[in-house]
């Protein structure tokens, strides 16, 4: 695949995962592990564990944490992975429109157009009637891609939503968790984990647990009882549940709380439009969106803990269309305008007069 | 093959200088804290494989663990790499395993629940009592028996002195985590103050002034209350230092000594 491969990874482990022979979209990891994408690239050099408890810490000012909630619910969905969507919106469904298709490149469109043109001539009426119930599995050259990239301009397929493949939950009618907990426990009951080989992956999506506007919101222990059973009954099965929450609306000790009960913690940033000192310091700031930090990855089966090269990343969107994050770099510093190394050390006469003077 | 002995074994009075009579604990409460950067569960695995080692003088130890944040399967996987067979272990009664994972108080039900926890953690120590070994309970972590126990610090104070009842009836020794940095912007500090008044050692794993890195993992302080000098005068020592994590042992060393 020429589009996410040709890029490196930016979030990198050091271990080569292979993929599973008969599960589309899963790969097995070191120490007995299992992987599924976060339908982001440049986040996937393994993926999420399967079993595991993803958090995002959101930015109030920015919704940079709806562009990996996308990704992750579309990458899903283009593996014929059940998911079960919950957000704080009297009608979540509506939410399923505005996740991205599948990013196509033009040697793909101009294959694709030729077969379909071949279709079209033999069974056209037909076509239209077969798409609903096949399951959707892009291929390239006969294997079903890890990791796929989307087009966050384009809506995804609708018959990959229709149906029962994604199941939606309003956390407005919750007005105590433990009815969203059951909703949870019956769908992670369909994908048990047993030490054999697994048959199918699910995933659960939660979007901004704790808003202010859910009734629960200010029961703290209530919020903390139902992400701790949520985190024991994902890991007993086969599933990944990611989870959005603006940290800054919950007190500090109970964030922490939150903090230590994901696998994997990343937080997501708003930067401030027109900031001359960050579009100094930072290369290619007009074209970034916000940062994404990591401040923990899931350790399964192992003590060692992950040490990343870098754990804040720029999010930017390229060709403004699919979603990258990207290192970041220092911008070169103006020769003009700072001083020289030889001038500036105290060896040689200091600029300014001290009292302690070498 | 010999072990050399461990800067935290050293710190910790668990060796005696000769790393194939290792001491145990008789009786101690030891405190282990960490935070979201600097998970400190290495040290719990560390001291599983010591208390499970067949090196340990005068008697075989047995260790029981009340797990709240792991599964079975996640400390079988780490302690094999480690030379530890927990299934084996678990199967001789050496080890005797709570899976408390899906532990939940009802609301008006969180006494009755830590009742019930401890209920089953002595009935464990009193059935092992009579074979004469060191006993050494293990709960990882109290930050998440409180979640279980619904915010009630009430309660679960009241089971970790219950627990401590423990140390001086039946000589066991208890190591708990617990999550410093949760507290430390909290309006109260009952919980961590209290643990810490009843621990005879602290064992604070934090990343370092400068971060993570790929070579150092992080720092950790030992405080050791109570050694004492055998003449009824009672030393406390601080020992600090840096490791770094590796899949079957964890490398200690001071600050700069590593080449």
């Amino acid at each position: 695949m020429a589009t996410n491969k040709g890029r490196t990874s930016s979030f990198s482990r050091n271990f080569s995962a292979a993929p599973t022979s008969s599960i589309p979209g899963l790969k097995y990891g070191p120490n007995g592990t299992i992987f599924l994408s976060s339908g982001v690239p440049d986040l996937d050099s393994g993926g999420f564990h399967l079993g595991s408890l993803v958090m995002i810490m959101e930015d109030t000012e920015a919704p940079h944490h709806m562009l990996l909630l996308r990704n992750f619910m579309s990458q899903g969905l283009v593996h014929n992975q059940p998911i079960l969507y919950a957000s704080p919106s009297t009608n979540p469904r509506a939410f399923l429109g505005t996740l991205p298709t599948m990013l196509v490149s033009k040697d793909d469109r101009s294959r694709n157009t030729d077969a379909e043109q071949k279709d079209l001539r033999i069974a056209w009426q037909y076509k239209k009637y077969l798409g609903e119930n096949k399951p959707h599995i892009e291929e390239r050259d006969g294997k079903v891609e890890y990791c796929n990239e989307f087009d966050l301009r384009k809506p995804i397929e609708k018959h990959l939503i229709m149906g029962n493949r994604v199941e939606c939950i309003s956390l407005l009618d919750c007005s105590s968790l433990a009815g969203f907990r059951n909703s949870c426990s019956k769908f992670l009951s369909q994908l048990p984990r047993y030490d054999g080989n697994i048959t199918s992956a699910g995933r659960i999506a939660i979007q901004s647990l704790c808003a202010p506007q859910c009734e629960y919101f200010d029961k703290e222990w209530d919020m903390l009882s139902f992400i701790r059973s949520l985190k024991s009954m994902v890991r007993s099965s086969n599933a990944v549940a990611f989870l959005t929450f603006p940290a800054s609306l919950v007190s500090p000790s109970v964030s922490k709380r939150w903090q230590h009960l994901a696998d994997t913690l990343l937080s997501v940033k708003a930067i401030p439009d027109e900031d001359k000192e960050l579009a100094n310091l930072l290369t290619g700031y007009q074209d970034m969106l916000g940062l994404l930090s990591v401040h923990k990855v899931a350790r399964f089966n192992t003590q060692v803990p992950v040490i990343l090269d870098a754990t804040t990343y720029s999010i930017k969107l390229q060709k403004r269309r699919s979603l990258v994050l990207e290192c970041l770099n220092q911008a070169p510093v103006d020769g003009s305008s700072g001083s020289s190394y030889g001038t500036s050390g105290s060896c040689s006469g200091s600029s300014k007069t001290g009292t302690l003077d070498f | 093959m010999d072990r050399p002995a461990s800067f935290l074994d050293e710190a910790l009075s668990l060796d005696d200088g000769d790393s194939n009579n290792l001491q145990p604990w008789i009786g101690r409460v030891v405190l282990v804290e960490d935070c979201v950067e600097t998970n400190g569960a290495f040290v719990l695995h560390h001291l599983i494989k010591r208390f499970l080692s067949p090196n340990l003088s005068s008697s075989d130890s047995i260790v029981i663990f009340v797990a709240f944040a792991q599964p079975f399967s996640h400390y079988d996987r780490i302690l094999r790499k480690m030379g530890c067979n927990l299934v084996v272990q678990r199967e001789n009664k050496r080890l005797i395993f709570f899976d408390m994972l899906m532990l939940e108080c009802p609301d008006d039900g969180v006494e009755d629940g830590i009742i019930a926890l401890y209920g089953n953690i002595q009935k464990a120590v009193e059935a092992v009592s009579s074979l004469n070994k060191n006993i050494t309970i293990m709960i990882d972590d109290i930050s998440l028996l409180e979640v279980a126990a619904n915010g009630s610090t009430k309660d679960v104070l009241d089971f970790m002195h219950y627990c401590h009842t423990l140390t001086t009836q039946f000589a066991c020794t208890i190591i708990t985590v617990i999550h410093e940095d949760i507290y430390s912007s909290a309006d109260h500090f009952t919980l961590p103050l209290q643990m810490e008044h009843l621990a005879d050692i602290k064992i604070k794993a934090e990343p370092l002034v400068t971060g993570l890195a790929a070579d150092v993992h992080g720092q950790l302080t030992i405080l050791n209350k109570g050694s004492s000098d055998g003449l009824g005068r009672w030393k406390s020592k601080i020992r600090n230092f840096h490791y770094r994590v590796k899949e079957n042992s964890v490398e200690y060393f001071y600050p700069g000594g590593r080449t």
